[in-house]
C-alpha cells in the first residue's frame, strides 16, 4: 500500500504536514497516519490565540481504538483552527490533506520549516 | 516471546488486515475499518477469527462434579447440546476469567465438556482444572485442545442464513435456539455450531478442526471479515465484559455481582467461592459496574478516573470507546452503589479536565 506525500508541503516524523502560505503555516497530518489511527472519532484543538512549539504536543486525535498526541511542526500562535473537525472528525480520513486540516500557525520564524521533511523524506520514512 | 499465530494469518494479510498482540496471540485487529465491520455486523453479517480463545475439553466419570465446583453455573442444567455463560472464581469469589461451557452435542459415553477460556489463559485453567481433579480425588481427563481447534463467529442478523447455506449434511440451524449447539458438516468438516456469540448480535460460533480452517473460513466468503477492533465496540455496546480489563483477579479484583453477572452465580449449587457469594449476596455490593456517557465532547478510556460532581475519585472506567451504532462516547466503569443507578451524574477525567458524564442501564444497544 502506497500513501499520498503531496510535495507542496513538509513533513513531520511524528507525521503532522505543514503548508506554508505567506507567514502561515497550516497543519494536518499524514494520509499514511490516518490510515495507521483508523476511523477518527475525536480531535482535541488549541484555541485561536494560543502558542504552539515546534516539537511539543498541540492537541490530541482518537480514532476508535486509539489516543495519540499531535506535535507541532513550527512555533508560533494559533491564528485558526478547523472547527468542522470537532462534528465531522472523518474528514481527516476522507480528506487528510484538504478538508481534514487542524490549524494555521502564525510563522514565527521561517527558518523552522527546514527542520522538517522534504516530501520525498518522509515518504521513504512511511514506505 | 514468540506470538502464536492462527491458522489464517496468511488469509488475514491477503485480506489487508492489520495485527495487534492480544493474549500472546497474533491476530487481525481491522480490515476495511472498525467502522465499516461493526455496521456490517448490526445490519447484515460479519465473521471473526477468534482462535486465540482457548478450548478446554473436561470428559470422563466425574467431569460434571469437576465443571460444577469450578464454575459458578449450574452444569448440571445442560443436556448435550447445551451452553451457559459462567464466571471461574477463586474462594473469595472473585473472577478469575468467564467463560462459556458447551456439553458436546457428540459426546460418547461419558459427560463430555468443552469449555473456552479467554485469549492466553488455558494452562492457567488447565492447571487448575488438574490440580482439583487431583485434589478431590475425581476421574476426569482434562485436555487442552487450544492448538487443536480454530474458532470463528458469525455474527448478525443475517447469519442465520449464512451459517445454514454453509451447512452440508441437512442440519438445520433456525431451530437451534440462543446457547444450543449441534454437530455440523462445514466444508467436509466436522464442525460444532453454536448460537452463542460476543456482539449483541444473533449469530454462530463454531469451533473448527485447525488443519480444516481454510476451507471453513472461505464457506463464508459473503460476511464481511472482522478484526479484533469492531469485535471490541460491539461487545461495549452489548455491555459484555472482557476479561483482563473489565475485571483481572490481580489489578482489578471483582466478584460475578460487582460486575453485574450475578445472574452467572447459583447459589445452590457448590462450587469454589460459593460462600464468599452468598456472604456478598447478603451483603450487597459496595461497588458495581455501571454504563457510563459522556455528556461532553471526549471518550471514555480504560484507566480514566471518575468522580462524583465534587470533584471526588470513586472510581475507574474499565472500557470506553465512542459507539459507532449511538455515536456516543460510551463506557463501562466501577463505581460506589450509591452512584449506580441510572441517570446519575458523574465525571469521567480526561487528560485532567473532568468531562460531564451519566450512568446509563446496560446494555447501551440491544437488538
Amino acid at each position: 500500500m502506497s500513501f499520498e506525500t503531496p510535495d507542496d508541503r513538509k513533513y513531520n516524523e511524528s507525521h503532522e504536514w505543514a503548508l506554508q502560505d505567506g507567514d502561515t503555516v497550516r497543519v494536518g497530518i499524514s494520509d499514511f497516519a490516518q490510515d495507521e489511527l483508523g476511523d477518527v472519532v475525536f480531535v482535541e484543538l488549541p484555541d485561536v490565540g494560543e502558542d504552539v512549539t515546534q516539537g511539543e504536543a498541540f492537541g490530541v486525535i482518537e480514532s476508535i481504538k486509539a489516543v495519540s498526541d499531535l506535535y507541532a511542526p513550527v512555533t508560533g500562535e494559533v491564528t485558526a483552527v478547523n472547527e468542522a473537525l470537532f462534528d465531522a472528525p472523518e474528514q481527516v480520513n476522507e480528506d487528510p490533506f484538504g478538508d481534514g486540516w487542524m490549524l494555521e500557525i502564525g510563522l514565527s520564524d521561517e527558518a523552522a520549516l527546514d527542520e522538517l521533511l522534504a516530501a520525498d523524506e518522509y515518504a521513504d520514512q512511511v514506505a | 516471546m514468540a506470538l502464536r499465530t492462527p491458522p489464517l494469518r496468511g488469509r488475514h494479510e491477503e485480506a489487508g488486515g492489520s495485527f495487534t498482540d492480544f493474549g500472546g496471540w497474533e491476530m487481525p485487529v481491522e480490515f476495511a475499518g472498525i467502522r465499516t465491520e461493526h455496521e456490517a455486523v448490526r445490519e447484515a453479517v460479519g465473521i471473526f477469527d477468534v482462535s486465540h480463545m482457548g478450548e478446554v475439553e473436561v470428559y470422563g466419570p466425574d467431569a460434571t462434579k469437576l465443571m460444577q465446583r469450578l464454575t459458578t453455573n449450574d452444569v448440571t442444567a445442560l443436556s448435550p447440546g447445551d451452553s451457559q455463560y459462567a464466571c471461574i472464581t477463586d474462594e473469595d469469589g472473585v473472577i478469575l476469567d468467564d467463560t462459556v461451557v458447551y456439553r458436546r452435542p457428540d459426546e460418547d459415553e461419558t459427560p463430555t465438556y468443552l469449555f473456552v477460556p479467554n485469549a492466553g489463559h488455558e494452562d492457567w485453567m488447565v492447571e487448575r482444572w488438574t490440580e482439583h481433579r487431583d485434589e478431590w480425588d475425581l476421574d476426569a481427563t482434562v485436555d487442552d485442545r487450544t492448538e487443536d481447534y480454530a474458532m470463528f463467529a458469525v455474527q448478525g442478523p443475517d447469519a442465520e442464513a449464512h451459517v445454514q447455506a454453509a451447512m452440508a449434511n441437512g442440519s438445520e440451524v433456525a431451530s437451534l435456539s440462543r446457547f444450543s449447539a449441534t454437530m455440523a458438516t462445514v466444508a467436509g468438516a466436522d464442525c460444532l455450531v453454536a448460537r452463542t456469540g460476543y456482539t449483541g448480535e444473533d449469530g454462530f460460533e463454531l469451533v473448527v478442526p485447525w488443519d480444516a480452517a481454510e476451507d471453513v473460513w472461505d464457506a463464508f466468503d459473503g460476511a464481511e471479515p472482522c478484526g479484533l477492533g469492531a469485535r471490541d465496540t460491539l461487545r461495549l455496546e452489548a455491555g459484555l465484559l472482557l476479561s483482563g480489563q473489565d475485571f483481572d483477579h490481580e489489578e482489578n479484583p471483582h466478584t460475578p455481582y460487582e460486575a453485574g453477572i450475578g445472574f452467572t452465580v447459583k447459589l445452590d449449587t457448590e462450587f469454589v467461592g460459593r460462600d464468599a457469594l452468598e456472604a456478598q449476596k447478603e451483603q450487597g455490593v459496595d461497588e458495581r459496574l455501571v454504563g457510563v456517557r459522556l455528556i461532553d465532547r471526549g471518550i471514555p478510556r480504560h484507566g480514566y478516573d471518575v468522580t462524583d460532581t465534587d470533584g471526588e475519585v470513586v472510581g475507574t472506567v474499565t472500557s470506553g470507546t465512542m459507539s459507532p451504532t449511538l455515536d456516543e462516547p460510551i463506557g463501562l466503569a466501577y463505581v460506589p452503589t450509591d452512584l449506580a443507578d441510572p441517570e446519575t451524574h458523574l465525571r469521567v477525567v480526561v487528560r485532567d479536565r473532568p468531562k460531564k458524564a451519566v450512568v446509563e442501564s446496560l446494555p447501551f444497544y440491544q437488538r
